[in-house]
């Protein structure tokens, strides 16, 4: 499903974010990714999602190579993708509802199945009462339930998440966990990048380690 | 497509929602289109006067006072002949004056006078021609023995189309100015627009959105923009006309004259709103097409 083939990325200015990482995720796997804030997690979501693009070695996404792929391409690979942001992106100019429906709007749906979609998304992730509420008015374990409800609202086959239990308590971070371990019950691919190591002690999911840009073994 | 219509309406409404600065903008575009289409509306009346009078050309040869019936004969062959006339009509010294009472309502007056003042006359119908032919064949004419006075009816006509000529110029230069005037406003508003949606830009591009998907609404608005412009300018310009008309009406009424100033017609008035829409949503265009580009997500 996702496959690194020695994928090599420096910023401008020269900082080498990713050295020479391989790895593969298999189609319906559950995968974390661990490290220090600065080992790249970040960059190396970023690379699925083709919002940055490698300066060497390739990124597959289902047998496509997005590192080449033209901009014009690009909306259609990312509605096949749900990310959940490190820092939400949620928009503060409308309700939690209409958040959530922002990705269905990109793809053209159907007025009243983009309804029920969104309100399946929003009844996953508990939020379904604070339909009407501005996300401003959530609490930060809300937002990011939020943001997990946006992302999977599209059925995407992948779902990237940059440190989604980041800045939330234990109670909160076990449940987005569990709201995760439901996704990959129903064959999702899932990519979950952590710098907190205790998310990982309940699970059997296979860890990629990444430590100054390079994958441990 | 109800969909697609709905996500449209919500950014529609997110934009147009600080009302006062809409408002002002709208004023700005009506106002500046008012000015050349306003006066493209007083060209046409000018227009439609000066096509009322002049008509086709014509040439009065006025004869002399002791002019004898010989002289009218001879005077009469020596037009016939004259390769530029179409067709020559005698108006005689009674007839004239019979016209005049009849058509100035000066009849009393007229028939209080002594004797008649009024010379017999040729009126001359040329073939048609251009101003300069027109002149020349009234020098010519005016040389013929027995004529005393050869006048070009239509000489104002002229002088007037040249003025008018002038005009429409002046409305051209005037529009072109105003509409890059209009597609200015439209860029700097939708810039505004894209830096202050800058948020949703992005997220939307992160999670799938195609240019074209961004890029809509941002038309729409310049192009709605444009038409509330022109609406704006069509108003003005009515509304000008109708207070005009008022004071018009009063004034040609002590003339014993009618006369009405037309407003724009429906031709014109769909060509006003359509172009003003075209302009604003040219100006999106290429406020977007600069603008957009520069939102890259990171």
């Amino acid at each position: 499903m996702i496959k690194f083939d020695q994928v090599n990325k420096r910023y401008p200015g020269g900082y080498q974010a990713l050295k020479n990482v391989s790895f593969e995720i298999a189609e319906g796997e559950m995968v974390f990714l661990t490290g220090h804030s600065g080992a790249g997690k970040s960059t190396l979501l970023k690379l699925i999602a083709a919002i940055e693009r490698p300066n060497l070695g390739s990124v597959l996404v289902n047998h496509q190579n997005v590192g080449v792929l033209k901009s014009r391409a690009l909306p259609f690979l990312r509605r096949n993708l749900g990310i959940i942001f490190q820092d939400h992106k949620l928009l503060f100019d409308r309700n939690v509802f209409d958040n959530v429906m922002l990705p269905l709007q990109i793809c053209g749906f159907d007025y009243r199945e983009s309804h029920k979609r969104v309100r399946a998304a929003l009844d996953k992730v508990g939020l379904l009462k604070r339909e009407k509420s501005n996300p401003i008015a959530l609490s930060g374990g809300e937002q990011q339930r939020l943001c997990i409800a946006r992302a999977i609202v599209n059925r995407p086959s992948i779902l990237l998440a940059d440190e989604p239990t980041g800045n939330l308590d234990t109670e909160y971070a076990q449940e987005i966990m569990a709201i995760f371990k439901s996704f990959h019950q129903v064959g999702v691919t899932l990519l979950i990048s952590t710098h907190d190591e205790s998310v990982l002690q309940n699970t059997n999911a296979r860890v990629l380690a990444l430590k100054q840009g390079e994958l441990q073994a | 497509m109800r969909h697609a219509f709905d996500q449209n309406v919500g950014v529609l409404r997110r934009m147009f929602a600080s009302k006062l600065a809409g408002i002002f903008n709208i004023l700005v575009i009506g106002i500046a289109l008012s000015l050349p289409a306003g006066m493209y509306v007083l060209l046409q009346n000018a227009q439609g006067l000066v096509a009322q009078f002049s008509g086709t050309p014509q040439i009065s040869l006025f004869m002399s006072m002791d002019a004898k019936a010989e002289d009218v004969d001879r005077l009469r062959k020596q037009l016939e002949q004259q390769p530029a006339i179409a067709s020559v009509e005698f108006v005689s010294r009674a007839q004239a004056l019979e016209q005049l009472k009849q058509s100035s309502g000066l009849a009393d007056v007229i028939g209080s006078l002594s004797q008649n003042p009024l010379p017999d006359a040729f009126i001359v119908h040329p073939k048609p021609g251009g101003a300069q032919a027109l002149e020349g064949l009234r020098t010519e004419l005016a040389k013929l023995p027995g004529v005393e006075k050869a006048q070009l009816d239509s000489a104002w006509a002229y002088k007037l189309e040249a003025l008018l000529k002038f005009g429409r110029v002046l409305v051209l230069i005037l529009a072109s100015l105003l509409s890059l005037a209009l597609v200015a406003i439209t860029f700097n508003t939708i810039r505004l627009q894209i830096l202050t949606q800058r948020e949703e830009i992005e997220v939307s591009k992160l999670i799938g959105a195609t240019n074209a998907f961004i890029r809509r609404p941002f038309l729409y608005f310049g192009a709605i923009q444009g038409l509330l412009g022109g609406i704006m300018a069509w108003l003005i310009i009515s509304i000008s006309l109708l207070l005009l008309n008022h004071q018009l009406v009063a004034l040609v009424q002590l003339y014993a004259s009618q006369f009405e100033l037309l407003s724009l017609s429906l031709g014109d008035s769909l060509t006003l709103l359509l172009f003003s829409m075209y302009l604003g949503w040219l100006g999106a265009w290429l406020s977007v097409a600069r603008h957009l580009s520069r939102i890259e997500p990171r």
